[in-house]
């Protein structure tokens, strides 16, 4: 090894500790703006195989997310449920950041499965179709609330979380929740606001709150003054024995004048 | 001034021969993977279309950038020597760094211009595909009110083109040129192509898991002495393409920031720059 040889190798060395504080600030902010979130650990590697998993960590990540994406879609054909709760399990843990995966993981499990499993005539069990039909209910929900961990700043699985519970679970207190945090997010649709006033209404103690919360909406304009939410609040305001003078017909009337 | 004029001469000469090896045929395989998958992606919703579309396109983008990167690069010294077309350049006052410069300077424009081409059919495939979708949403939504129509568009709109895709394949180029300008430094003192290409698919490999022995070895981990020896020696000597790896992320829908970007690519240049470099120091001593 002539000396250039042995300096460009000593150079490449001092490059690299040189450039270490670059990569690790990098890396930080990276992660600070949710990039790089897959967990690479053996669990995956089981999962994907020796093939995927390199190929995964070699910059692969979405290629092969979209060709397992391919198989769950073959496995709903044939309605092998399990196995597509595998894959999507899979899926998700390949792209963590994208809503689609998680969104469809769990509508799914929380509803084509959940009928299904209800469904079933292979099993003349009612208890045992319905404890079926619950176990998907709860992987449904299971996939929507890992999918907020990783997106936190996004509206959109909250909303859906907010559905399921609404819908499958009748968490009306929980569906309330879930809707409020989803409007308290950048970008949320005005709906989601409305959507967690009529589930807190049916929240029971949260009456007031709920009245309070949808009288707001109502007082923001035209833009939530939609016939659902204007005929709650006035079944609201008769159950909650509003005074005359605070109902919304003459918060109109003051706002005309 | 000259000496630019030669480097622009031998970079414009090396784009030339490449571009008659008949490099961009891989373009036709290129399209027939983007086409074949959007037709084949019909029976899918529209927001798995397009995100399958996006995935599997800037997958192969990555992929032939690298694949480009590393044959083009691994095979241009041997070849020179072969032909002896490196004698007759270098008889002349040609200093070497500016033959290298030259030749990687011709590599990257391949590299831009095969990049440019793919994300012009991605795109061109991703926009009639749109159009198709909104065709049929609006006639699915006929009759109903503008603003179901208008938030309608809005979706499909939203999950079709996304501004970030943009840094996306200016990153992608930037993997692509760091792998040339590794696989050049390989060249210098590599004795066949199939060498270098050997040599350069493993770095491509170790370079992605260099982010994982870095924070291994950083974290300080109570392990055998052995091992931290070897992460600190992934670290040190293998450049961290993990960090060129944003596709994946912004397919999914996450927003680049700019900082990041920006440190990205200058990550890249830097990398380049040293790489280069040392190409130099080393091929500048030579026998020829």
């Amino acid at each position: 090894m002539n000396w250039r040889k042995t300096s460009a190798l000593a150079l490449i060395f001092l490059f690299g500790a040189a450039i270490l504080p670059i990569q690790s600030r990098l890396d930080t902010a990276a992660r600070a703006a949710h990039f790089r979130k897959t967990a690479f650990d053996l669990n995956l590697r089981e999962r994907i195989g020796q093939a995927g998993f390199l190929a995964a960590l070699s910059g692969f990540r979405s290629p092969l997310a979209a060709i397992l994406w391919i198989q769950a879609h073959t496995a709903w054909e044939n309605t092998e449920w399990g196995r597509m709760a595998g894959i999507f399990d899979t899926v998700t843990t390949l792209q963590p950041r994208s809503i689609l995966y998680w969104d469809m993981a769990a509508w799914h499990m929380a509803w084509n499965a959940a009928v299904a499993a209800m469904q079933n005539e292979k099993q003349p069990s009612e208890a045992l179709r319905i404890r079926a039909q619950r176990e998907y209910f709860r992987l449904g929900r299971d996939f929507l609330e890992r999918g907020i961990i990783n997106n936190p700043d996004r509206y959109q699985l909250r909303v859906q979380l907010g559905i399921v519970l609404r819908d499958k679970f009748e968490d009306h207190c929980a569906a309330a929740d879930a809707f409020l945090k989803a409007a308290a997010l950048p970008d949320a649709p005005s709906y989601c606001a409305r959507f967690a006033g009529y589930e807190m209404a049916k929240c029971p103690g949260r009456e007031r709150e709920a009245y309070e919360h949808l009288r707001r909406l109502y007082l923001q304009g035209d833009s939530q003054r939609l016939p659902s939410l204007i005929n709650l609040l006035r079944d609201m305001e008769k159950r909650l024995d509003i005074p005359q003078a605070e109902r919304i017909d003459s918060s109109d009337q003051s706002d005309k004048t | 001034m000259k000496l630019l004029g030669v480097t622009l001469a031998i970079a414009r000469n090396t784009f030339t021969e490449l571009v008659r090896q008949k490099v961009f045929y891989f373009l036709l395989i290129f399209a027939l993977l983007v086409i074949g998958n959007s037709a084949f992606m019909a029976k899918f919703s529209f927001q798995e279309q397009f995100q399958m579309l996006k995935d599997i396109s800037l997958g192969a983008m990555s992929v032939f950038g690298s694949i480009i990167a590393i044959l083009a690069t691994a095979n241009f010294l041997p070849k020179d020597m072969e032909d002896r077309t490196i004698y007759t350049i270098l008889a002349k006052p040609v200093p070497r760094f500016s033959y290298l410069l030259g030749k990687l300077c011709g590599i990257f424009s391949l590299l831009a211009v095969s990049i440019l081409l793919m994300s012009a059919l991605f795109l061109a495939v991703l926009w009639i595909r749109e159009g198709t979708v909104l065709a049929e949403t609006r006639a699915q939504l006929q009759g109903g009110s503008a603003e179901e129509i208008a938030a309608a568009v809005k979706e499909v709109t939203t999950a079709t083109f996304n501004i970030n895709l943009i840094p996306g394949i200016v990153v992608i180029f930037f993997k692509s040129a760091l792998l040339a300008a590794l696989t050049l430094f390989l060249s210098t003192f590599a004795t066949s192509s199939i060498f270098t290409i050997l040599m350069a698919t493993a770095l491509y490999f170790i370079g992605h898991l260099q982010s994982t022995a870095r924070e291994y070895w950083l974290a300080g981990v109570d392990v055998q002495w052995w091992s931290r020896i070897l992460a600190a020696l992934v670290s040190l000597l293998f450049p961290d393409l993990q960090a060129f790896n944003l596709t994946d992320d912004i397919i999914a829908g996450t927003a680049v920031p700019m900082a990041l970007f920006a440190g990205t690519v200058g990550l890249g240049i830097l990398y380049i720059s040293v790489y280069f470099s040392l190409s130099a120091l080393v091929f500048s001593g030579r026998e020829l």
